[in-house]
């Protein structure tokens, strides 16, 4: 790196921008804090864009939980080193509260019953537990709860995704639920989900669905199709197609890349650099170290660093191994940045069960970092490591969010605490 | 009646079919599910085993050049090497060329320096390189067309089929009680004679006739690598040992083995410590193995037959057993098993010989000399191939159901043909024995759903099925992936947990479906 790569200063890096990278960059900002955030956004793609809480707790029980913040109370009593119990459930309700209303502002309405988790139908047919939901998906968990006769629309040409499939696989759930496909391209040809919410943002594309769609309905009191319905345009073309079909209407979460995704995407890349927050997207952090008694230097770039920021504290919202937070060699896991201890199992043998279904789920994914109440990383005795370093999300210890379904709470809440840790460095 | 769909036991059923003799294949899981595919599919020069077993080193080398001939198209004729590392037995190194010589092995000796320009990715340290005539085969698609043609010929096949019971009437097997293994539905067969060639269950299968058969069970496992590393089939010019091999297949490479004593040829699966042996050691030939990207691991069960040998296992003989149980009190039971896939035509013929001695049949042994008919079943198999056949077809509606092996719906919707023909259910495990599906880096993450999905829309799969389908195979991919999760591979596989798990919840469908079935 020159001596004139351009710097930049802040009072508050974030590092990160899956979930909880940009859940912290938006807390801080919104609390007065200088907020730089560098990561690269393209795996948000990968999101189903549904909000979960806690959704099964115990794991060993396989117990699918009707009432979050219970399951959130029994998992701080049960589990002390879960990230949850390093936070007030008030604080947590908060930021759930305040992440949402974000959304909601910014055209992608959420939908959630503060004391009932949603049961959402997927692709595959089978049911997901979850906090908040799109609004676009509410319908779907509705009727589900009512078993009121349904349809569920496939297109022809679409991999991945079989309107037979959903409706044999619920078939015991929601037996009231019939399918069919309609094609929106010349049969035979094959078409990907952007196309087809491309065809549908048109007055004509929509005509051209409903007419298809129509003469199947039958007895259908509500219309599942999957999440094809516009991509980021503030929900209008779904409101449309569900005013002229003149039913309820949910769409169902696919395989990735998803649309559910890109609008997250979309929406954050919009609308945080209007927060105050000075983004860059396209770069990632790939070197730290100590600025001095100042705070910290994070050189950020895409192959070779391009940007210094120099800031007073940091957020690592890094992620998993997926994310590039933890990296994994034939012996240990590592965190490639700052070389944070970290709590994991002993040696491979340990890391995954020998049954990939095992209810209790894999200890290699209760690895990472281990912090403080303040959301500090902290060593084996308990002491902060790095000063002014702070960590959230799925790079923390002691949690297994694929199997919890605790993902998106984890993300927003753990930055809600990471971000008041923060707020107590920065005014010392 | 034959039991056992490996290489033996399909092989020896196009044998008789050839000589006009009807036969069965009766078969507890699918075709070439125990060692016939769980090997590195290496033809043999025979030089392997020059140094333990001469005589099977004769036999490898006359069937190599019998197959090589006659199937072709199972067969990808790389030529081998056999390189020393410093610190190997020089007595044997010195010694390798004769005794190569006094089995009929024809041997090159090779310039260290020629070598390594023949393969560049080899280690620098090579002190000794010979050629010989190894070749690979695709274990999969050579049983697969063994049976074809064995059914075109009117024989026979039931898979997920178990014998039960044999019946007998005075010092005969009169019945044999058979078990569907997915239904539990229960049939009977009254065949003349019972051959056995079970594999390494033929134990087990000797058992249900009162016999004691000496079994000894040496669990070998092998790694895949992303890539291809070599051109040739590499050997380390030393006794048979841990991580000595690497084998190309289609646009991979294998490396293996390893030699594990284990109490049951059930249950078993390749293990952390022999996965790192395996690359330790084959790193030590071909540098670059060290740091790369490993897609799978799997195992098999070579069906010994203990000959009071103690140690390696790699001592008791690789040569076949043909057992002839008259003189045990069972006039009309025949084993086969041991050997090694390079002779399995052999071992057919020799089996068959017997039967045909048994049975008054007079038509002399076909398979010597007539080729192998290629098969549509057996032509998805192949890494590469499926690719080939896509991109000639060129049809723009043919979309690829598996993206990372190229594999597009037409092939799919073949496979789902014959195996509704065998009426086997073409459930998403038996599309991926008998297709490249699932096999490459995504490991099953997205062509799983995908293909899951487009048998829904055929209404080939109801209810749960195609879901259990999909549980079972990624499982099964599991297994394969476990020891070689570092790297880019944890990566993949979060991913994988995160959809199928995260989002899908399959674990809780699959705990569902634990309790329904009453066990923990």
């Amino acid at each position: 790196m020159s001596r004139h790569t351009p710097e930049m200063e802040c009072r508050l890096a974030v590092v990160g921008t899956g979930m909880a990278g940009l859940s912290a960059a938006l807390f801080a900002a919104r609390r007065g804090i200088d907020t730089v955030l560098v990561g690269m956004t393209g795996p948000l793609v990968f999101s189903s864009g549904l909000l979960d809480l806690m959704g099964v707790h115990p794991l060993e029980e396989g117990r699918v939980r009707e009432d979050p913040w219970e399951a959130v109370a029994e998992v701080r009593r049960d589990h002390p080193d879960h990230p949850y119990a390093r936070l007030d459930p008030a604080d947590m309700r908060k930021a759930m509260d305040e992440m949402v209303a974000f959304l909601g502002e910014n055209g992608l309405e959420y939908r959630l019953d503060p004391h009932r988790n949603q049961q959402v139908v997927t692709a595959l047919g089978t049911l997901k537990v979850t906090y908040g939901v799109p609004a676009t998906m509410m319908d779907g968990a509705r009727a589900l709860r009512r078993k009121d006769p349904g349809l569920i629309v496939g297109f022809e040409g679409l991999k991945g995704f079989s309107s037979r499939q959903v409706a044999e696989a619920l078939g015991a759930s929601w037996p009231a639920l019939r399918s069919c496909t309609v094609a929106l391209v010349p049969s035979g040809t094959e078409v990907f989900s952007q196309q087809i919410a491309e065809r549908l943002a048109t007055p004509q594309g929509r005509k051209d669905w409903i007419e298809a769609v129509r003469p199947r309905l039958g007895d259908a009191r509500v219309v599942g199709l999957p999440a094809v319905c516009g991509v980021y345009d503030g929900g209008a073309a779904f409101r449309a197609m569900r005013e002229e079909l003149g039913l309820p209407l949910f769409e169902i979460p696919t395989m990735p890349p998803t649309l559910t995704g890109l609008r997250l995407k979309a929406l954050f890349e919009q609308h945080l650099p209007s927060c105050g927050i000075r983004c860059r997207f396209q770069q990632k952090v790939l070197k730290a170290s100590m600025d001095g008694s100042k705070g910290l230097l994070l050189e950020c770039g895409v192959e070779e660093p391009v940007l210094r920021v120099r800031c007073r504290g940091a957020v690592l919202a890094t992620g998993r191994f997926f994310g590039r937070g933890l990296r994994a060699d034939r012996k240990e896991v590592v965190e490639p940045l700052f070389q944070l201890p970290l709590h994991q199992p002993e040696g491979r043998e340990q890391w995954h069960r020998r049954d990939f279904f095992h209810p209790a789920g894999h200890p290699v994914n209760r690895a990472g970092v281990v912090v403080d109440d303040l959301f500090r990383p902290v060593d084996a005795k308990g002491a902060p490591v790095v000063p002014g370093l702070f960590a959230a999300g799925s790079i923390l210890a002691h949690q297994d969010w694929m199997r919890m379904k605790c993902g998106a709470g984890l993300a927003i809440a753990t930055a809600y605490g990471a971000v008041q840790g923060s707020l107590r460095w920065l005014d010392r | 009646m034959i039991v056992g769909g490996g290489v033996t036991g399909v092989g020896l059923a196009r044998d008789l079919a050839l000589r006009g003799v009807r036969c069965v294949v009766v078969e507890k899981e699918d075709v070439a599910a125990g060692a016939s595919g769980g090997n590195h599919g290496l033809l043999h020069s025979g030089a392997r085993y020059i140094g333990s077993d001469p005589d099977a080193a004769r036999e490898c080398r006359e069937e190599n050049e019998v197959l090589k001939r006659l199937a072709p198209h199972c067969i990808e004729d790389t030529g081998g090497l056999f390189v020393a590392m410093p610190g190997d037995d020089e007595s044997y190194v010195a010694d390798f060329p004769s005794r190569c010589q006094r089995c009929g092995i024809s041997v090159e000796p090779l310039p260290v320096a020629e070598a390594r320009e023949r393969e560049p990715s080899l280690s620098p340290e090579i002190v000794a390189a010979y050629a010989v005539a190894d070749a690979t085969i695709d274990p999969f698609r050579l049983a697969l067309d063994n049976m074809a043609h064995a059914r075109t010929l009117g024989a026979r096949l039931l898979t997920r089929t178990q014998v039960a019971q044999f019946v007998f009437q005075g010092n005969r097997i009169a019945t044999v009680k058979l078990t569907n293994t997915r239904t539990g539905d229960e049939t009977t067969c009254t065949p003349d004679i019972v051959v056995n060639a079970a594999g390494a269950w033929a134990g087990k299968v000797a058992g249900l006739a009162g016999l004691h058969l000496p079994m000894v069970f040496s669990k070998g496992s092998m790694v895949i690598s992303q890539e291809r590393w070599t051109r040739r089939v590499v050997n380390r010019l030393r006794l048979a040992a841990d991580g000595d091999i690497v084998v190309p297949g289609g646009t991979v490479s294998i490396l293996g083995t390893t030699s594990v004593r284990v109490p049951s040829p059930d249950g078993v699966s390749p293990e952390i410590d022999e996965v790192d042996a395996i690359i330790d050691e084959c790193s030590l030939m071909v540098p670059a193995l060290a740091t790369a990207r490993y897609i799978r691991a799997y195992c098999g069960v070579r069906p010994l037959i203990e000959q009071g040998a103690q140690g390696d296992d790699r001592n008791v003989s690789r040569g076949y057993v043909l057992a002839d149980h008259e003189g045990s009190g069972v006039a009309n039971l025949i084993t086969i098993t041991g050997g090694k896939l390079t002779t399995f035509r052999l071992m057919a013929e020799k089996a068959a010989d017997l039967v045909c001695r048994r049975l008054g049949v007079e038509e002399p042994c076909r398979t010597r000399r007539e080729p192998l008919p290629e098969s549509s079943e057996g032509r998805w198999s192949e890494a590469g191939r499926g690719a080939r056949l896509w991109a000639k077809e060129a049809d723009p509606g043919d979309s690829l159901l598996c993206e990372c092996e190229m594999v597009p719906r037409s092939a799919v919707d073949d496979l789902v043909a014959t195996l509704r023909d065998q009426k086997e259910g073409p459930v998403l495990p038996a599309i991926g024995l008998r297709s490249r599906v699932g096999k490459g880096p995504c490991q099953g993450n997205f062509c799983s759903q995908r293909i899951t999905a487009h048998l829904y829309h055929r209404r080939e799969v109801h209810e749960k099925e195609g879901i259990d389908g999909m549980i079972e195979f990624l499982q099964e991919r599991w297994h394969g992936k476990r020891p070689l999760l570092w790297g880019q591979s944890l990566v993949q596989y979060e991913f994988q947990e995160a959809l199928h798990c995260g989002l899908f919840g399959l674990e809780l469908h699959a705990g569902r479906r634990r309790s329904e079935e009453g066990s923990p």
